[in-house]
């Protein structure tokens, strides 16, 4: 059996490291040891999740996964749901104890599966019911706020069944982001095992790309100039979106898919615009980050 | 015979969402709800004769992306803008706030215009549109109608150039009757339904 070492942290920091592992797997069982881990944030339990999923592909037997030894970690798991969502990925060694309530925490979105239209509309309705509280009292944003992050919320989940043609997982939190920014932040990630940008765009739009055409050409004509495989110019208009009202509220935004990985940056951020030459990845991985208003 | 062939008819867009068979949720989101709801306001005005009026309500609609602002606003409208034998005309209300963005980018995006009420007795033009179809729609909202030109007769006070009436009525943001050639602000013909 092969063993994939869990970083000890794993958030949108660490998963491209994380994700190049995982994609170097053979067909070989493998045992996810995550006994280690001291901290993981929406994109990290997400990120867990996608790879086990890449992991067990073309595999009679899902891979294992060993959960945290830290009580902390696995409570916070469990309030996320990380465990229901789990069982249907990995074999789970025991130690994932109960879902603990999530009511007062700073949950704004429990790990919730995309497969179908039905579940965005769950999403949004959740969202709707418990978003705006925290929105409010953790970002400072206006009540209105939580409109356009449903709105959000459910063009990102639309992302995943309209162009990935298979299944994702979404998840938010707050955080209280102290160090690294001095405000409170909200973390959602978005990810899904599907065919990527650049499996998506290729048959309508590569040819005019040329040699050039790759992961970091799909993603920029769609991240960048709201291309879409489908012909109706309604379309594409999604991520364009989700872009504008981001960069509204001085968050960030970035994509992988494959082998790159582009970003919208505010000015708080130091992460490059662009990355390439990862190691290749199935679907495509969204992570936001919104802070808190100053002042 | 009256000089206004059309009847308005409200549509609430709350109450099509419920009934859509797509939908056991509140919120008008994701593409096939839209096209869903879009398709009942089709169904709604198929029986409406040759040209129609309609007040598109989203008041009662909590969240509305932009997918289905898509379908229920840019498409709707685009299909009518077809050559087709029904003409249609709308008026979107409860275009508050929380939808306007979502209802303002899918119009400019597919270069639409269309008639909204954007906060309690206040009607915009929304969507891609140049100076003068403002200024010209804005005269007309004003005035509530203006007469066809008659020859020899002076021209009607403030009245906007006849070029961009012609404009705003090819764009269905203004109904020009085809008894007395007068051409009606949507908003003034709608009033009786707010």
């Amino acid at each position: 059996m092969k063993v994939v070492s869990v970083p000890g942290s794993l958030d949108q920091q660490t998963v491209d490291g994380f994700f190049d592992e995982v994609s170097r797997l053979d067909a070989e069982r493998t045992l996810f040891d995550a006994r280690h881990v001291r901290w993981v944030d929406p994109n990290g339990m997400v990120a867990l999740l996608v790879a086990g999923a890449v992991a067990g592909r073309g595999s009679e037997e899902r891979p294992r996964l060993e959960p945290p030894e830290s009580a902390d970690v696995t409570g916070y798991l469990a309030r996320m749901g990380f465990f229901e969502q789990a069982q249907e990925v990995f074999e789970v060694s025991k130690r994932s104890g109960r879902r603990p309530s999530a009511g007062g925490s700073d949950v704004l979105l429990e790990i919730t599966r995309i497969a179908a239209n039905a579940d965005v509309h769950a999403v949004v309705d959740r969202v709707q019911r418990g978003a705006g509280e925290i929105l409010s009292s953790r970002l400072g944003y206006p009540p209105s706020a939580v409109v356009q992050f449903s709105v959000i919320l459910s063009e990102v989940c639309q992302n995943i069944l309209e162009h990935s043609e298979s299944e994702g997982w979404v998840a938010a939190q707050a955080y209280n982001w102290a160090r690294r920014l001095g405000r409170y932040v909200v973390v959602i990630s978005v990810m899904d095992v599907g065919r990527g940008f650049r499996g998506s765009l290729g048959d309508q739009h590569s040819a005019r790309y040329g040699d050039r055409w790759g992961d970091a050409t799909a993603l920029e004509a769609a991240f960048l100039h709201g291309l879409t495989r489908f012909p109706d110019s309604g379309r594409g208009q999604g991520i364009q979106q989700m872009r504008r009202q981001v960069q509204r509220w001085n968050g960030s935004i970035s994509v992988r898919s494959g082998t790159a990985r582009i970003a919208q940056v505010p000015s708080w951020d130091d992460s490059p615009p662009m990355v390439e030459h990862l190691a290749p990845f199935p679907g495509a991985q969204i992570g936001i980050v919104l802070p808190a208003k100053e002042g | 015979m009256t000089d206004l062939p059309v009847d308005p008819i409200a549509i609430d867009v709350g109450q099509v969402l419920q009934h859509t068979e797509t939908s056991l949720y509140a919120q008008l989101v994701t593409r096939p709800t839209g096209r869903a709801v879009r398709m009942a306001i089709e169904t709604r005005l198929h029986g409406a004769g040759p040209r129609s009026l309609s007040l598109i309500d989203f008041s009662e609609v909590a969240i509305l992306d932009f997918s289905c602002a898509d379908e229920v606003v840019a498409k709707l409208i685009q299909r009518y803008l077809e050559p087709d034998p029904h003409e249609a005309f709308f008026v979107f209300r409860g275009v508050h706030e929380p939808h306007r963005d979502q209802v303002e980018y899918v119009l400019e995006r597919q270069g639409l215009l269309a008639v909204a009420e954007t906060a309690p007795d206040t009607f915009e033009l929304l969507g891609e549109r140049s100076g003068e179809e403002e200024r010209a729609w804005r005269d007309l909202e004003r005035l509530g109608y203006v007469p066809a030109p008659e020859p020899g007769s002076a021209a009607f006070p403030d009245a906007p150039e006849p070029v961009w009436l012609d404009a705003l009525v090819r764009r269905r943001v203004a109904f020009r009757s085809p008894v007395s050639g007068r051409v009606h602000a949507l908003s003034h013909l709608v009033q009786h339904l707010l």
